[in-house]
């Protein structure tokens, strides 16, 4: 169809185009391979022709036999050709072509650089998009490095389509060229609030990829994505963003409390199954990582686990699925609540589906209890009765031991249940899992005491009936549970009703069928069993039956000796010499028993795996230091100890008699009970008198506590597991009624004993006590021992290349390469105010310079708004510095283009932190003034009257602050406290734009959940008006210079005539002092560096230097102006009083508590209080009130009662204690300078009395 | 992330494979043969979600013909098994009934709806119109220089 006949080429008629290709092979199905082959040659001569559609038909073709598996590698210049055909029909066959054959190591991908930034920059969105897409698949390094900048102007593209496109190709771009990730993060974060949903659909999926690899470089996005949560209708983006909060709550739990209920929200509310699904998992994890901290979400889980039943009750086998799947994450910390549905879980066990039915049991291991372990076992049993496929069935026999054994066999309450039902398990026909039922049944042998004797009699019965298991070659795999069943005979043939027997039965010669490995176990324990049979017949006079089994031994052990297994053959001619030499001393009536039994004597006891590394070297032993000297290097070989102890052979890790004399042992060991007993990490014996420890040196620090059977039972034959659950059954009833019956009375030998070590017992949580308890290990680590390490990530990894600090501000050096030298930095001209009405008329518009720069030629246009962008970060960054602590480095710049162009200096880092800190925080009193008064700000400000240029933003904070930066550029001599005012507020701008108004506010900032909004706020007052203008200031210190304060004021045009040449002096006092520019006499005016339209406000700075700060005072002036009509123009003047408060040289500082204290104690502080009656507003308000109007910071808040910080600005501490009762506030004041403090009291008395 | 997307039939033929990841060419062949096994060995009562190695497969059959979809495990199963159903039905709508061999035949154009759809590994577009847009504007393009003597469509499909 892409095709095209070109008109006139007779060849071309007898081309095939993919169609006559793909029916072609089609009716070659028998020599498919060879029609093909001779396909590719036409082909190859197809792409020889000139013809360029010729060559479009060809690559065609190979993208289909690509597909098919063929290597096309070879005609990768040829696509590159197609790819750069000026049709748009070839080009993208090219391009298809290459996304589909192109790869990182295909050379020819250098020559297509310039090709694709053409077609980026095409005219035709398709030919870009084609561009685009196709790029994705096959960029390199080089073409990252190369085409970043195209694709980054691209994100700023006019179409949607393409935004999109760029937006998500730069993830790729990111991955291979990670540099480009800071100078393109800013234009990204952009994006994600495009007005076009695809655009930002794309951003949010290329965030959240990049936040899933490296999350803690994007938690100061959480505000934004909260709000894109909260706002978004699009299922597909909220699902990521879900998703990528799901990645960010473990390294912040606060946000994990803020979203818990936006989340439960949509749970209720959606009815897309795959949001409520990403929803669930997503509180299910925010629930696990605020498991610590968070007292009481059981609602959240009740909520997720309600869902959870309702999807997997669903018809829909992948609803159920991913039901069991999510029941499982929740599974792991609230096990309680996924317990209740234990029936649901058991039904799916019967489901069609395997996948499903797996999942089932997953949730199962996680669901038993003491109760009900032995009922889910049963049903588990049953399905493995019917369960067809070994695959499935051998699930569930893992699973079976799995969840019986989980946790040190913590909810076994019955082991000859579960040893019987071991000893079923190995009826399962083929099963691959022999040796895990083998090892279950040596674990509970060797570590249950009490149930040896009953275990005993079943292997012993097992090894009768060993050809049941081995009958069938096919069965061969559970032929291991014989090794078991061997060696626990042989260990422990003390309990053996009949050894003899049993020794019969592993003599037998179908025994040499066997592995090689059980019949080494069989040889050895058949040893074993003979001295017990020899020591159960040493009493009798008639020793035939002694001498009979010596003779069995001589007789059947020349079998093994013949075994091409050399463990076997070793040990059954070691073993046959004795027996010859036993029979030799019988024969003699010499009594051999005892000694023929000292060769197995001693007791196994379990081992932590880790106990050898625990011992410790004794005091004064140097390991490395030679004991002889250094042998030669031959005889240091003979001498190597045996390493590997072979499991065949147990015995070996017996311990050894050493000869450290008693009394050091019994000195050891006291003081290791010592410490055993002050170590509150132990798991220390219960008092019981049946609980001995073992005393063989060696092992001794391994705490083993002994349990005795207490119903010692001997089933004969194979046992029911049922028969047990019957027993068990009746054990609890018993047991129950027992504690019933007030038990002073003494109770049965037996279980008087159990009783008693039961009410001890820690574990009786669920009033079932254990008919056995089972040997504990402590499995001891080295003390040192570092917890595996989390950087677990493989090194070739390309995300980890992205794990960048995208809050550091963009140094210079950062720059996307750019192909073309660009004119260098735009030149601004410093008079840049004068850029009048256009400025004037937009005060929205963050700087004229950004605006003009948008008016100039596109080149230009990207330019600076990467400039913006970059500016934007700085001041981020610079924001955090105030928040954090005040800036030392102080940025003098005078003019905001060299600021732009300047490479930041400040490099704190923290600072998107601590305006997260501020946003999760939900503290009703945010501890910043700054902060509080944009929260405060979120309602328009009734005292300013603001112009109606911004009719949808809180008009408070951000007027003053649009107004200052507008204001800013022009004025020259700003000192850097007030440029950083401008940049926090500017930020908050930024903020405040992605809200559409107050309510939108209150979400964001979250702080207003709990208690009510604080209402409007503002530190303005009235400077003077007059019916042409109207003039508000503020006035703030300058921490920097303790010197200064910078008053702010706003000028108001309030008449319909445009005002201009405004010139503002004041008469200054012996104190303080207007600064005026240099040249500059004492008594002239400053020019109010811009002109008002009708109706516009602007705000213009002014710095006044102050010697005294402890009183307050005023200072008069005037402004003068020129008031223009279009015909005339008149001078006016206004006179006015500017009121420096002693507010106004205090200065937000955050405190900690701590410092606080210190401070308070020194004594250097002069006290004072105040008590203010009838204020009737909450607390939070009026410490906010006290924060934003007084420039204090609250260092804690407990009740009603508040601690509250500020400083001046020369260095005067002034610390509040603000308590409230009822209607009455009583504060505490104190401060180096009772004058100052006395002043401020005064203010803040004031504050409250106008309210 | 999406890794892959096929589309198989019932014998096991690839119809039509997108790789987001670089896969060698020997190994897709591998990977295809086992995606495909997996899928195709499960019943209608099973459910679409296969784990296999490191990563998830999502499929769906329409008839003889599989979708299978194999994302890393991050990736939320429902919204893909939404995506495969959403890719369908665009192609359903471009091709008025799509059938095997409508992909087969025109496997470019299927490339550029999904390429459309999906991006390096992410859903860009869900909205169908918005998807055809640029495939109905090429086919203008096509129609308007060229003259495609038979429309192949039309000579298979019967």
């Amino acid at each position: 169809m892409a095709l095209k006949i070109v008109k006139g080429s007779i060849d071309r008629m007898f081309d095939k185009n993919l169609q006559d290709l793909v029916r072609g092979i089609r009716n070659h199905k028998e020599d498919e391979a060879k029609y093909i082959s001779t396909c590719i040659d036409e082909i190859k001569q197809e792409l020889k022709q000139d013809n360029i559609a010729v060559k479009a038909n060809a690559v065609c073709k190979l993208t289909y036999l690509q597909m098919l598996g063929y290597d096309v590698s070879w005609a990768a210049f040829n696509i590159v050709e197609v790819m750069s055909s000026s049709k748009f029909t070839y080009k993208r066959i090219g391009y298809l072509a290459a996304s589909q054959c192109f790869h990182e190591s295909t050379d020819v991908i250098m020559l297509t650089t310039n090709q694709i930034r053409k077609d980026l920059s095409s005219p035709n969105q398709y030919d870009t998009g084609v561009a685009l897409t196709g790029l994705s698949c096959f960029v390199t390094p080089d073409l990252a490095r190369d085409l970043a900048n195209d694709i980054m102007t691209l994100m700023s593209h006019t179409k949607p389509y393409i935004r999109k496109k760029a937006v998500l190709i730069m993830y790729k771009v990111f991955l291979k060229y990670p540099e480009s990730l800071r100078p393109a993060f800013p234009r990204l974060k952009e994006k994600l609030e495009d007005p076009d949903p695809g655009v930002q659909s794309a951003a949010v999926n290329v965030i959240c990829e990049l936040a899933r690899r490296n999350p803690k470089n994007y938690l100061s996005l959480a505000p934004l994505f909260f709000k894109l949560m909260t706002s978004s209708t699009n299922n597909w983006v909220l699902i990521k963003i879900i998703k990528l909060f799901g990645a960010l709550t473990p390294l912040e739990p606060r946000l994990g409390k803020k979203l818990i209920e936006p989340l439960t929200n949509l749970i209720h509310s959606t009815s897309a199954m795959s949001l409520l699904y990403e929803c669930v998992n997503t509180v299910i994890a925010v629930l696990i990582s605020l498991s610590s901290g968070m007292p009481n979400h059981s609602a959240s889980i009740q909520l997720c686990v309600q869902k959870l039943r309702i999807l997997i009750e669903d018809s829909d086998q992948n609803l159920k699925y991913l039901g069991l799947l999510a029941m499982s994450k929740i599974l792991k910390t609230h096990p309680k609540s996924v317990q209740s549905h234990k029936d649901l879980i058991l039904q799916c066990l019967d489901d069609k589906d395997e996948s499903i039915r797996l999942r089932a049991l997953d949730l199962l291991y996680g669901m038993v209890s003491k109760k009900n372990l032995m009922e889910i076992v049963k049903k588990l049993m049953l399905h493995v009765d019917k369960a067809e496929g070994t695959t499935y069935r051998d699930e569930l026999l893992t699973k079976i031991i799995d969840i019986c054994s989980q946790s040190n066999y913590q909810y076994i309450t019955n082991f000859e249940w579960y040893i019987s039902i071991l000893v079923e398990l190995t009826r399962l026909e083929g099963t691959r899992h022999g040796h895990l039922i083998a090892s279950q049944m040596l674990d509970v042998a060797i570590r249950v005491k009490a149930i040896r004797a009953f275990a005993v009699a079943q292997m012993a019965t097992l090894l009768d009936n060993a050809h049941l298991l081995t009958g069938n070659t096919q069965r061969n795999g559970i032929c291991e549970v014989l090794y078991a069943a061997a060696w626990i005979c042989g260990e422990f043939s003390e309990h053996l009703e009949n050894p003899m027997q049993t020794l019969e039965a592993m003599l037998r010669p179908k025994v040499a069928t066997l592995p090689g490995h059980i019949q080494a176990v069989y040889v050895q324990n058949a040893a074993k069993l003979f001295a017990t049979v020899l020591k159960g017949e040493e009493g009798n006079t008639d020793s035939t039956a002694a001498q009979e089994a010596s003779q069995l031994m001589i007789d059947r052990l020349p079998l093994f000796v013949q075994s091409a297994n050399l463990e076997v053959q070793e040990r059954a001619s070691c073993i046959l010499q004795l027996v010859k030499y036993i029979q030799k001393l019988q024969q003699k009536d010499v009594e051999v028993a005892e000694e023929v039994n000292a060769l197995f004597a001693g007791e196994l006891n379990p081992v932590a795996p880790k106990a050898q590394k625990k011992v410790p070297v004794p005091e004064g032993l140097d390991l490395d230091a030679w004991i002889n000297e250094p042998p030669s290097e031959s005889e240091s070989e003979d001498e190597q100890p045996k390493a590997i102890f072979a499991k065949e052979e147990p015995k070996h890790s017996r311990p050894r008699h050493t000869e450290v004399d008693e009394k050091e042992l019994a000195r050891r060991r006291e003081a290791r009970k010592q410490e055993q007993a002050n170590n509150p990490f132990y798991i220390k014996a219960s008092p019981s008198s049946q609980k001995v420890y073992q005393e063989a040196p060696g092992v001794e620090h391994i705490p083993v506590v002994q349990i005795d059977l207490n119903v010692p039972l001997k089933v004969p034959g194979l046992p029911m597991s049922d028969q047990y659950v019957k027993m068990e059954e009746e054990r609890r009833q018993k047991e129950r009624a027992e504690k019933k019956k007030k038990e002073k009375k003494k109770r049965k030998e037996k279980r008087s004993g159990r009783g008693k070590k039961h009410d001890s017992a820690p574990e009786s949580e669920e009033d079932i006590t254990p008919a056995h308890m089972v040997d504990i290990v402590t499995e001891e680590m080295p003390e040192n021992a570092l917890p595996s390490d989390d950087d677990e990530r493989d090194p070739t990894d390309p995300h980890k290349a992205l794990d960048i600090d995208l809050d550091k501000p963009l140094a210079d050096s950062e720059k996307l390469p750019v192909r073309s030298h660009r004119a260098a930095e735009a030149q601004k001209s410093p008079t840049d105010g004068e850029t009048e009405n256009a400025t004037l008329q937009e005060p929205k518009k963050k700087s004229s310079k950004e605006k003009r720069g948008k008016k100039d030629k596109e080149r230009d246009r990207k330019k600076s708004k990467e400039e913006k962008k970059k500016k934007k970060h700085k001041h981020e960054d610079k924001e955090e510095d105030l928040l954090v602590d005040q800036p030392d480095e102080p940025v003098l710049q005078s003019e905001e283009t060299s600021q732009v162009a300047e490479p930041p200096t400040s490099s704190s880092t923290n600072a998107e932190v601590s305006d997260l800190d501020f946003w999760l925080s939900n503290a009703p009193v945010p501890s910043n003034t700054q902060e509080a008064a944009t929260v405060a700000a979120a309602a328009p400000e009734p005292s300013v009257t603001a112009p109606d240029s911004e009719p949808d933003e809180p008009k408070d904070t951000e007027m003053e602050e649009t107004k200052s930066s507008k204001h800013k550029k022009k004025k020259q001599k700003k000192e850097k406290e007030e440029k950083e005012k401008k940049k926090k507020k500017k930020h908050h701008h930024h903020h405040h734009h992605h809200g559409d108004g107050a309510g939108e506010e209150s979400v964001q900032n979250g702080t207003v959940e709990e208690e009510e909004p604080l209402p409007p706020m503002s530190n303005y007052c009235l400077l003077a008006e007059n019916s042409y203008i109207k003039m508000v200031y503020d006035i703030q210190g300058n921490l920097q210079d303790g010197s200064q304060v910078v008053v702010s004021v706003i000028f108001e045009n309030k008449c319909n005539s445009f005002l201009k040449s405004m010139e503002f002096n004041v008469l200054d006092s012996l104190n303080s002092k207007l600064q005026r520019p240099e040249g500059s006499g004492p008594h002239d005016g400053l020019v109010v560096p811009f002109q008002l339209p009708p109706g516009v406000s602007n705000e213009a700075r002014f710095v006044f230097t102050v010697q005294s700060i402890v009183m307050p005072q005023k200072l008069k002036g005037t402004l003068t102006f020129i008031v223009k009509n279009e015909d005339d123009s008149t001078h006016e003047k206004v006179d006015f009083k500017l009121h420096f408060t002693c507010t106004s040289y205090l200065i937000t500082t955050p405190c900690y508590s701590d410092a606080f204290a210190k401070l308070l104690e020194s004594g250097d502080l002069k006290s004072s209080s105040l008590r203010l009656e009838g204020v009737n507003m909450p607390f939070h308000h009026l410490l906010a009130r006290i924060c934003f109007h007084h420039h204090f910071s609250v260092v804690e808040r407990i009740d009603s009662c508040a601690s509250m910080y500020s400083r001046s600005i020369q260095g005067h501490h002034v610390c509040l204690l603000v308590k409230t009762s009822a209607q009455t506030v009583s504060i505490d004041a104190k401060c180096d300078e009772p004058t100052l403090l006395g002043n401020v009291l005064d203010e803040i008395k004031q504050t409250f009395s106008q309210c | 992330m999406i890794k892959f997307v096929l589309m198989v039939n019932q014998q096991g033929q690839t119809r039509l494979s997108k790789y987001y990841e670089p896969v060698e060419l020997s190994k897709r062949a591998a990977l295809e043969a086992v995606a495909v096994r997996c899928c195709l060995s499960r019943g209608k009562h099973q459910c679409s979600f296969v784990e296999y190695k490191d990563f998830k497969l999502v499929y769906r059959q329409y008839a003889a013909l599989y979708v299978v979809v194999g994302v890393t495990d991050s990736e939320n199963e429902l919204s893909i098994y939404e995506l495969i159903q959403n890719f369908v039905e665009v192609l359903d709508k471009y091709f008025s009934r799509v059938s095997e061999l409508d992909i087969m035949f025109n496997l470019d154009s299927v490339h550029i709806i999904l390429d459309e759809m999906i991006q390096n590994g992410h859903i860009v577009e869900t909205n169908k119109s918005r998807i055809l847009a640029p495939l109905t504007a090429i086919d203008k393009m096509a129609d308007g220089s060229e003259t495609t003597p038979d429309t192949p469509r039309f000579a298979i499909k019967l």
